[in-house]
């Protein structure tokens, strides 16, 4: 009846684990308290779990990046922790099980569900403001793949009460990862949250094509797109190449695992490497995908708070244009080891290092934006210049490790989880950060604290280089990496400063909470009235804080790289049309909501085996989606009078700052 | 100058009002076919590299019968042609026959999914599963996946017979039709590359 699932599933005896499963329940219960105290399920029901309005659905993903992201954290945690005690002959409070699912899950949840959801839910809010559109193409797909992701991020936190998780790693190498050597659920639930995350990504990866395509506002051509929206496009771009390269993967793994076939067992012809080869077609170009948007937002935060455009324009399209391509042409160096002969490893090598060309173009595009340029020193400014700073240190590293000949001495080591970490970690979080509170009040209304925003940075900037810099050292000593303990004393010391580092770095989260928390109290005082608080040079910052639904009341006409800032030169940015027109807007349906519910217990029961419910969840799907294609009637009309009258509330605001 | 702009807005900005949601459905749909299309890659690429993975167990030559598959192949060619007569059918606003192609496209893909279902059915009984080398488990799941394919294909064309019926060839329907005769079309190319580099190459 419930397949290989019962009661021992949970794991009562393991103090650590349960006490955080404990925890959470508890938190969950707490907030489904608090919304049925307030009678908020209708709102929230209403106004965000159904909306298809892409602001919203953007809130909503950065509000599962941000839990992920503590979850993920709490992982770092425990594995500094660990390192940092169990030296010499102690085995510290991980048993080596526990430890391995701990770094498994950190870097899955890193990658898929917290940076992933945070570029989905930037690019939400702002891609179609920048492009001068009222949504995206396909609003419906875009709520389905948002649901998705959440059904993913879901089931790998499901993993944490009832079950386990992978000890494969994030990369779930074979055959490690086959039945063979991984016989528990694990696996099954890495696969199936990575499975159901990824077809979301894909879909979005379509939806941003054809919206930055097919919806931009008269006058906007490819060069006058704001760069953000070119590094938008390259990441979809890769998104829509390399994700299905891991949905095949990983359906190749589950044959696998589930019914006794042989693309990657030692046994009957199967080979492993095929697997490894596979994994990095998508992993490889995944780290452009969480690096490039990033590059989109230093370009966006460098050229706005310089107060200058963005230096090389032409040059950095082209150098994004030129890491898109070569992303795919790199990914053998993740295995140099694998055996390929030594021409092989030379091509995959200077590849690599081409890759950092077209990253220094952008790299001194920044610094020229900046220079002579009257810079403001707001809190998005300081993580792109501490990123641009750290970032080179970490692709310098890269450049290092591309050198074949090197990496077989350092291949596995701590010195390649310095080294991607100090990518990704300025590359893409800082970035991600950047964004944030970039574009904070243009989603809510107001802006973040910034006192507490620069603390943050600080125990960010000093916690990362604290617990990264010594695992570079640890690499030439000769640390090998997921080591859950060590004889080797001589090692100790080091680990020690990278604990004191990530204490560092929860210092920086707790200061953000603090902040989000405090700017929430003053947000009266922290309001953004006019739209604009930066400053800024591009679309978005001609709607209001936060934008109607319809984002623009008149589509505007774009003339210049830099529209909103022409307009604002011009005297034209906010300039009332002479009538208002009726606007037409997509409907809210609740079946995206519906698909990520079923696609979760999809996930379940085949995780568990429960077939009878799996058949169950997957003809539900079906029919949720006929009954969706059935509906004609999907959107609503917003009349003009009614336009009207937000397009004045808007104009009495603007007047009142104006005094 | 600052009204000249204005003016020129006002003209440019009544044809952006509604994009053309029909353009951009299929544009966005031919995307899907790309991104799925790259699925298939990486399965041929599988194929590729195990199409001499036996492991002792029977090899391509020894299990394909090439005029069984010619015949799939023809059913499915066949249900591609009747598509394409039904998109004229539809450009011409004739509803009976665009429902009488649409069923006769059905029972082609039908016997074709039929025939492979026995196909794979005779297999296995004989031993040949997917569980005996890396071959096999790489030959199953190409062509099972496309397969798959083809009766999500049917479950669409079935749906879309039931909304031609219900609310006739109006724009959403003809948009869905559209793209239904994409992915058929789609799925034909994908499988002249099926019996071409697993059945022809197979025996040679």
């Amino acid at each position: 009846m419930f397949g290989k699932l019962s009661l021992s599933a949970i794991p009562y005896n393991e103090p650590i684990t349960i006490t955080a499963v404990a925890g959470a329940v508890l938190l969950g219960l707490v907030i489904m308290i608090l919304i049925t105290y307030y009678r908020k399920w209708t709102y929230l029901y209403k106004e965000w779990l159904t909306s298809l309005d892409h602001k919203k659905i953007g809130i909503m993903y950065i509000i599962i990046a941000l839990v992920m992201l503590l979850r993920g954290f709490s992982d770092a945690i425990l594995m500094r922790g660990q390192q940092a005690i169990a030296a010499g002959g102690a085995l510290g409070y991980l048993s080596p099980d526990h430890f391995n699912q701990i770094f498994s899950a950190h870097g899955s949840i890193m990658i898929i569900f917290m940076a992933m959801p945070f570029l989905a839910g930037l690019m939400n809010i702002v891609v179609p403001q920048q492009i001068g559109a009222r949504d995206v193409a396909f609003p419906f797909m875009n709520s389905l793949s948002l649901w998705l992701t959440a059904a993913g991020a879901l089931l790998i936190m499901t993993s944490l009460g009832v079950g386990e998780f992978s000890k494969a790693g994030w990369s779930g190498y074979a055959p490690l990862s086959g039945i063979e050597f991984s016989p528990d659920v694990g696996v099954d639930y890495w696969i199936w949250a990575l499975q159901i995350a990824g077809i979301g990504s894909t879909l979005t990866g379509i939806n941003f094509i054809v919206t930055i395509m097919a919806m931009r506002a008269p006058g906007m051509t490819l060069m006058r797109l704001p760069l953000f929206v070119w590094t938008i496009f390259a990441t979809m771009v890769l998104v829509v190449w390399a994700f299905p390269v891991l949905t095949a993967a990983l359906a190749m793994l589950t044959l696998d695992r589930y019914l006794g076939l042989h693309f990657f067992t030692n046994t009957l012809g199967g080979n492993q490497m095929m697997y490894v080869n596979l994994f990095w077609t998508w992993a490889h170009p995944e780290v452009y995908i969480l690096i490039l948007p990033a590059f989109g937002v230093f370009s966006e935060v460098a050229a706005t708070f310089s107060g200058k455009r963005l230096f090389g324009y032409r040059s950095m399209v082209w150098a994004t244009a030129a890491i898109t391509v070569l992303s795919f042409s790199v990914w053998m160096h993740h295995f140099f080891t694998m055996g390929a002969s030594p021409n092989v490893n030379l091509f995959f090598g200077i590849a690599t290092m081409l890759i950092a060309i077209p990253t220094g173009v952008k790299t001194f595009n920044w610094l020229f934006t900046m220079y002579r340029g009257r810079i403001r020193f707001d809190t998005p400014m300081y993580w792109t210049i501490g990123a641009i700073v750290t970032f080179a240190v970490g692709g310098t590293s890269g450049v290092l490790l591309a050198i074949p000949s090197a990496n077989y001495v350092i291949h596995n080591s701590t010195f390649v989880i310095a080294h991607f970490h100090n990518t990704i970690i300025p590359g893409a979080v800082f970035g991600f950060f950047a964004g944030y509170y970039y574009w904070f009040p243009k989603a809510v209304g107001f802006r973040l604290k910034e006192d507490w925003g620069k603390r943050a940075f600080w125990c960010w900037l000093i916690g990362f280089l604290l617990a990264f810099v010594p695992l570079y050292v640890l690499g030439f000593m000769g640390m090998p990496r997921r080591m859950a303990f060590y004889a080797n004393p001589a090692w100790h010391p080091y680990l020690l400063v990278a604990a004191l580092g990530v204490a560092v770095i929860s210092l920086g989260i707790l200061f953000q909470v603090i902040q989000l928390l405090v700017s929430i109290r003053e947000r009266r005082s922290l309001a953004d009235p006019t739209g604009d608080p930066w400053d800024g040079r591009t679309l978005e910052w001609m709607t209001s804080s936060p934008p109607a639904v319809y984002n623009f009341a008149k589509i505007p006409v774009v003339d210049e790289i830099d529209a909103f800032m022409e307009m604002k030169e011009k005297g034209t940015a906010h300039s009332r049309p002479d009538k208002y027109n009726d606007i037409e807007m997509p409907k809210n349906a609740a079946h995206g909501l519906i698909l990520g519910g079923l696609a979760f217990v999809l996930g379940f029961s085949l995780v568990w085996h429960v077939w009878w419910l799996a058949i169950l969840a997957a003809l539900g799907m079906l029919v949720t989606v006929i009954a969706r294609s059935m509906d004609d009637d999907i959107h609503y009309v917003i009349p003009a009078a009614e336009v009207e009258r937000i397009e004045n509330e808007r104009y009495r605001l603007l007047a009142s700052v104006a005094k | 100058m600052t009204t000249d702009a204005l003016t020129i807005g006002a003209g440019r900005y009544e044809e952006v009002e509604r994009h053309d949601t029909v353009v951009t459905q299929t544009f966005g749909f031919w995307l899907y076919l790309m991104s799925d299309l790259i699925i298939f890659a990486t399965l041929f690429a599988t194929y590729v590299v195990f199409s001499h993975s036996y492991a002792g167990g029977p090899t391509g030559k020894e299990l394909f019968e090439l005029p069984y598959v010619l015949g799939e192949t023809f059913l499915l060619l066949f249900s591609s042609v009747t598509y394409g007569l039904v998109m004229l059918a539809v450009h011409n606003g004739m509803k009976k026959w665009v429902l009488i192609g649409l069923a006769v496209t059905f029972l082609l893909g039908l016997g074709f999914v039929s025939m492979e279902v026995i196909e794979f059915h005779k297999l296995i009984v004989q031993g040949h599963g997917p569980d005996v080398s890396a071959f096999l488990s790489s030959y199953f799941t190409l062509v099972g996946t496309h397969g798959t394919h083809v009766t999500f294909g049917l479950i669409w064309m079935a749906v879309m017979i039931g909304q031609v019926a219900v609310k006739g060839l109006t724009s959403p329907v003809q948009s869905r039709l559209m793209r239904l005769s994409m992915f058929w079309h789609f799925l034909d190319i994908v499988w002249i590359g099926i019996f071409s580099i697993v059945y022809l190459m197979g025996v040679m």
